[in-house]
C-alpha cells in the first residue's frame, strides 16, 4: 500500500487529497439533484474499473457487462423481496451467480481460443438471453419488473439499504475509491503483470510461462464481481429492476464508456471519464426535457457522439492527455 | 556430458507435407548447439515442437529427463526452456524493464525482487539503459537483445533462440555472440540455436546439425560441417569455403 503512495508524485497526492477532501464535504452544500449526479458518477466509475480490469489490463473486450450488475441486482433484490434478506448479504449471492456466469463465459471463451470480436459476441449473447429469461420468468415479475417498496418505517435502516441520498453518495464514494484502490494494488502484482502480457501479446505471454487461461479468468471473475456489486448498490437505489434496461446492450455500453473516453488501462480513466460523461449526459436529459425534445435515443446519440469526438482527439483517452497536462507523470 | 535436451524420432507434418521427418539428436547439458539449414528445411517447425506450441505427430521430446512433449508453451517454459521468436514479439506498450519483469516473475512471486532480477538481465544485455523506453520504440538490434533478455530472465537452463542475428549488422551481431558466449561460461547456460548468419554460428556453437527437409544431412563440430559435400551442396554453395 505504502508504495503505491510512493508511486503518485508529489503534485498527484495534493490533487488527490484536495479531490477526496472536497468530495467528503460535498453533501454539505450540494442540493438533491447534484447528489443523484454524483451518485450516477460513482457508479460508473465503479463499473468502468469493473470493466477495465477486464479490458484495460487483460484485454478481453466485453460487451455484455450488464449482465454482472443485472444479475447481482436482482440476486440481491429477490432475496429482499421475497425473504428479507438485507442486500449486505444479498451481495455476497448476487457476487456468487454474477461470478458462476463470469466463469462460464471465460471458460467457454479461454477454453476454445474464441478471441476478440467473438469473445465480446459471446458476452452479448450471454447478457441477451439472461434478458429473454428474465422476462419470461414470473418470480422476477416479468417484463413489467421487480419494485422494492419503500417502507416508511424501514428508512434509515442503512444496513439494508434503506436510506437517503446521503448513504448512497458515501457508499457510492467508497466503491468508486474502494475499486480504484483495488486496480492500482492488482495492477502493481504479478497478476497485474501477467494480465498486461497477455493483453500485448498472448503467445508471448505463454513463452514466458505466463499461465495466460488462468489469468483471464481471474481478471473476468474479479470484474464479474465488482460489477455486480454495484449492480446491488444501482438497484437498492433505483428500488427497481426490468430486464430490458438492467441486461440489454444499452446498459453494457453505457458501462464502457467511462474507461474509454478516461483512458484504458490506467487507474484514473474511468474515474475522470465518469466524470466528464455523467454530468454532460444528465444535463442533456434536463435540458432536452426542458425544450420538449426528449425522445427516446437521444441520450445514445449524444454518448455516440462524445465517444466518436474523444476518440479522435485523444485516442489513448482523457487522462493521460491531462495527466501530462498537469504534470503529474512521475519522472523515470 | 548428459544430454539436456533429447529428441527421438520426432515428425511433423502440415497436410501432406513432411516439415520435420523422425528427427533424433541430442544436445548436451552445458553447450552451444546450432541447426542450420536452407529455408522449409524445418527449423523453425522443430522449435516450435520444442517449445510446445504444437505436439509432434510421432516420437518424444525429454528435458532433463523427462518427457515434454505435448505440453503446452506457458508450461514447457516453467520447465526451464526459455525461447525468442524469429520475428520479435515485445509487448510493445510496456516499458523494456517492465517486459523483462514478466518473465522474472516466472519463479519470483514478488514484483520487487522480480525488478532486482530484470534490471541485473538487462545489464547484461547492454539494455539498462533503455530499460524505461516503451518496447515499440526499440530498434531491431536491442529488440533482439530485448527477446533474449526476456526469456533468460525467466531462469531458463536452455534457452531456444531462433535468428537472433537475421538482419543485424556484422558489429551488432558479434555483440550478441559475445553476450552469449559470456553468458554460457559464466552461468553453464545451455543455448540451442537456429541461425543463418554463418559468422555467428562458427564463433559460437560448438556442435551443429544441419537439416534439410526435414532430415538431418550433417552433424558434428562446425569445421567438419562446413567441409560437408551434402551440406555446401544444399546449403551453404560454394563461396561459403573460400
Amino acid at each position: 500500500m505504502s508504495d503505491m503512495w510512493a508511486a503518485i508524485p508529489p503534485r498527484g497526492r495534493i490533487v488527490l487529497a484536495m479531490l477526496l477532501a472536497l468530495l467528503l464535504v460535498a453533501p454539505a452544500v450540494l442540493d438533491r439533484y447534484l447528489m443523484s449526479v454524483l451518485i450516477l458518477i460513482f457508479y460508473f466509475a465503479f463499473v468502468g474499473q469493473a470493466w477495465n480490469i477486464m479490458m484495460g489490463y487483460a484485454g478481453q473486450l466485453s460487451l455484455g457487462h450488464a449482465l454482472y450488475a443485472g444479475l447481482g441486482g436482482y440476486v440481491a433484490a429477490l432475496l429482499w423481496f421475497y425473504f428479507g434478506i438485507g442486500p449486505w448479504i444479498g451481495v455476497f449471492a448476487g457476487v456468487a451467480v454474477a461470478a458462476a456466469f463470469g466463469a462460464v463465459i471465460g471458460w467457454l471463451g479461454f477454453r476454445f481460443g474464441i478471441q476478440g470480436v467473438y469473445f465480446a459476441l459471446l458476452t452479448i449473447a450471454f447478457a441477451e438471453f439472461t434478458r429473454i429469461a428474465f422476462d419470461n420468468m414470473a418470480f422476477t415479475g416479468g417484463p413489467s419488473g421487480l419494485f422494492l417498496l419503500y417502507d416508511e418505517h424501514r428508512a434509515g435502516e442503512w444496513w439494508n439499504l434503506r436510506g437517503g441520498p446521503m448513504l448512497f453518495y458515501y457508499l457510492g464514494l467508497i466503491l468508486a475509491a474502494g475499486g480504484a484502490l483495488l486496480t492500482a494494488w492488482l495492477s502493481r502484482s504479478r497478476l497485474g503483470y501477467q494480465w498486461l502480457a497477455v493483453r500485448e501479446d498472448q503467445e508471448a505471454a505463454l513463452s514466458l510461462g505466463v499461465g495466460a487461461f488462468r489469468a483471464k479468468m481471474i481478471a473476468v471473475l474479479i470484474s464479474a464481481s465488482m460489477t455486480a456489486i454495484g449492480g446491488v448498490f444501482l438497484a437498492f437505489y433505483n428500488n427497481s429492476l426490468f430486464p430490458s434496461q438492467a441486461f440489454e446492450i444499452g446498459r453494457s455500453i453505457e458501462i464502457i464508456l467511462a474507461p474509454v473516453i478516461g483512458g484504458l488501462g490506467t487507474i484514473f480513466g474511468p474515474i475522470i471519464g465518469a466524470f466528464i460523461l455523467t454530468p454532460l449526459g444528465e444535463t442533456l436529459i434536463a435540458l432536452t426535457a426542458k425544450f420538449g425534445l426528449d425522445l427516446p435515443g437521444t441520450k445514445a446519440v449524444f454518448y455516440g457522439l462524445t465517444l466518436m469526438i474523444i476518440i479522435t482527439l485523444r485516442p489513448d483517452g482523457v487522462w493521460p492527455w491531462l495527466k501530462r497536462l498537469l504534470g503529474l507523470e512521475l519522472k523515470p | 556430458m548428459t544430454a539436456l535436451l533429447k529428441v527421438d524420432g520426432i515428425s511433423k507434418r502440415f497436410r501432406g507435407l513432411v516439415a520435420v521427418d523422425r528427427l533424433s539428436f541430442e544436445v548436451p547439458q552445458g553447450s552451444i548447439f546450432a541447426v542450420i539449414g536452407p529455408n522449409g528445411a524445418g527449423k523453425t517447425t522443430l522449435f516450435n515442437m520444442i517449445a510446445g506450441v504444437f505436439a509432434p505427430d510421432g516420437g518424444t521430446i525429454s528435458f532433463a529427463g523427462e518427457r515434454i512433449d505435448g505440453l503446452t508453451p506457458d508450461k514447457v517454459c516453467q520447465r526451464g526452456i526459455g525461447r525468442t521468436y524469429q520475428i520479435v514479439r515485445p509487448f510493445p506498450a510496456l516499458s523494456v524493464e517492465d517486459n523483462v519483469i514478466v518473465g522474472a516473475l516466472l519463479h519470483r512471486p514478488r514484483v520487487a525482487d522480480a525488478r532486482i532480477h530484470a534490471l541485473d538481465v538487462l545489464r547484461r544485455l547492454d539494455l539498462f539503459g533503455k530499460r524505461a523506453q516503451r518496447a515499440s520504440s526499440l530498434t531491431l538490434p536491442d529488440r533482439k537483445r530485448l527477446e533474449v533478455a526476456r526469456a533468460l530472465a525467466t531462469d531458463p537452463k536452455l534457452l531456444l533462440l531462433d535468428e537472433v542475428m537475421a538482419g543485424l549488422r556484422p558489429t551488432e551481431t558479434d555483440r550478441i555472440v559475445s553476450i552469449l558466449r559470456d553468458l554460457n561460461r559464466d552461468t553453464g547456460l545451455t543455448i540451442l540455436l537456429i541461425e543463418h548468419v554463418m559468422r555467428a554460428v562458427m564463433a559460437l556453437a560448438g556442435q551443429i546439425l544441419v537439416l534439410n527437409h526435414g532430415k538431418p544431412i550433417a552433424q558434428g563440430v562446425p569445421r567438419e560441417v562446413v567441409q560437408d559435400r551434402a551440406v555446401i551442396d544444399s546449403y551453404l554453395g560454394a563461396e561459403a569455403l573460400s
